[in-house]
């Protein structure tokens, strides 16, 4: 066993784990983190995409040894503690982005990675930015209409508010922090520091 | 698939990585991003019984400039490869293909170093390496040593590096006044390389001084398509001298046949896309 320690959805997990276990799993079992999902199990289909240390990454292909030190966000910790949709989140929600829901979680975590990086795609950008993310049943475009009016929405919102939506204090996700949360104040930061063993 | 058990190594130093290898024995292996070797874990296609994690040796990460080379460190990741000012500026080829590699989650572990030492056929940077007569910096029980990139890719999934060798840093020239071009063609659901093709070109007006052609997934290695590079060298920079001299593409060349492409369509696509790769390259 070995002994790492990880920042996830902004609280601290300290653990021992066998080396061969992958941070999926440890997300799921030990961690109770079952908003990522396994889907195809090899790689392909980035269902279990996840923010490590604010880039997406496959969660499946990632040995949570390898994760030892970083700070992980899963789809769980994305919307603010009182609920308050993340916008990538709630573009989904409003364009019908979804058909059964499972590709989602990774959709969303790597459609946050894009608009960290390119503010403004444009949608042969955002289809490029998605190549790792499979879905089978939406035929992409509401996915593409999403990540679309999220980098609006996010745009609008940095524009509107006195603090840049990136300096949110709890995982550095961009437009974690909704334009209304009042300055100074991230909207879930009281959870750093808990210590789970 | 969860892989078999193995011990686990996270040394801090190129030095403690070998000496970590040399004590664990031939059946331990280097894990670098992960990105290939974890996927072949979970599959068991691979059962180690050690695995040497180089993700904390500062040595092996970023670009630096050594007088006419860059130096790229093995850990490397694609995703700062292909943001690193230096690789733009110097080694373009290198960041073009890099761009084409996997998706944007796997190039942010999968690493420069480890796609190589992979030494997978159907990978686009050792091709690249190839094009760009690259050296490989290599680390092992008895010092290091310098292997080029002829030398290094042996044959499918098998590279120079030894049981106890760890892939340090890549140097590769500059190639000032040179142009570039990767060309690659695959299926659009999956980024690996039916064929690809790297090309550097360098002109003199309307002459073509010096090409240099490496296929990416011809053989069960990289190769050099050498009859190109003769044709070329010296040809006037037409796309018709272009086009004759890729008849000569295939040559020497051991394509398989896969359910997503025949050896004769691979044998098509050589000559195809190195067409597209030089012409891009020569500015044709």
């Amino acid at each position: 066993m070995t002994t790492i320690s990880m920042t996830v959805d902004g609280v601290r997990y300290d653990d021992d784990v066998e080396p061969r276990t992958l941070l999926v799993h440890h997300l799921r079992d030990r961690l109770g983190k079952v908003g990522t999902v396994v889907g195809c199990d090899t790689s392909n289909c980035g269902a279990c995409t996840v923010l490590m240390d604010g880039k997406s990454v496959k969660s499946c292909t990632v040995f949570a040894v390898q994760a030892d030190g970083t700070d992980i966000t899963t789809v769980e910790g994305l919307a603010a503690r009182d609920g308050e949709m993340h916008p990538v989140q709630q573009a989904f929600h409003e364009t019908h982005a979804l058909q059964c829901g499972y590709c989602t979680p990774g959709m969303i975590m790597s459609a946050v990675d894009l608009l960290a990086e390119n503010p403004d795609p444009s949608d042969a950008e955002i289809r490029e930015g998605l190549e790792g993310n499979l879905c089978r049943c939406t035929g992409y475009q509401n996915i593409i209409k999403a990540v679309r009016e999220a980098g609006q929405a996010m745009q609008t919102a940095t524009a509107a508010s006195p603090e840049p939506a990136t300096s949110d204090a709890g995982n550095g996700v961009p437009g974690q922090q909704p334009a209304a949360t009042a300055p100074g104040g991230p909207a879930h930061t009281t959870a750093v520091g808990e210590v789970r063993t | 698939m969860i892989p078999v058990a193995f011990d686990y190594s996270r040394p801090a130093g190129v030095d403690e990585a070998v000496q970590t290898l040399t004590d664990a024995g031939e059946d331990a292996k280097v894990l670098a991003g992960g990105q290939s070797l974890i996927p072949m874990l979970r599959l068991r296609f691979a059962a180690p019984s050690m695995l040497v994690d180089l993700g904390s040796i500062g040595e092996m990460h970023g670009v630096r400039e050594d007088g006419d080379d860059l130096v790229i460190g093995a850990m490397t990741t694609h995703d700062e490869v292909l943001k690193n000012p230096l690789i733009r500026a110097h080694a373009p080829l290198i960041a073009q293909a890099t761009a084409t590699v996997a998706d944007r989650q796997v190039r942010h572990l999968g690493t420069f170093g480890g796609s190589l030492a992979h030494a997978d056929p159907a990978g686009d940077m050792p091709s690249v390496a190839t094009a760009l007569d690259a050296t490989f910096e290599i680390a092992g029980p008895s010092g290091r040593r310098s292997v080029a990139a002829s030398e290094f890719f042996v044959d499918y999934l098998t590279s120079a590096l030894e049981p106890d060798e760890v892939l340090v840093s890549v140097r590769v020239p500059k190639l000032a006044g040179w142009g570039t071009h990767y060309e690659k063609f695959n299926r659009v659901a999956q980024a690996w390389a039916l064929v690809g093709v790297a090309a550097a070109v360098r002109r003199n007006n309307g002459t073509i001084e010096e090409a240099r052609v490496a296929l990416t997934n011809m053989a069960s290695k990289p190769v050099r398509a050498h009859g190109v590079e003769e044709a070329l060298a010296g040809a006037p920079a037409t796309a018709e001298s272009l086009a004759a001299a890729c008849d000569h593409a295939a040559e020497g060349t051991e394509p398989t046949s896969d359910a997503s492409a025949s050896a004769d369509y691979r044998t098509h696509l050589a000559t195809v896309l190195t067409r597209r790769a030089l012409e891009s390259a020569a500015g044709i």
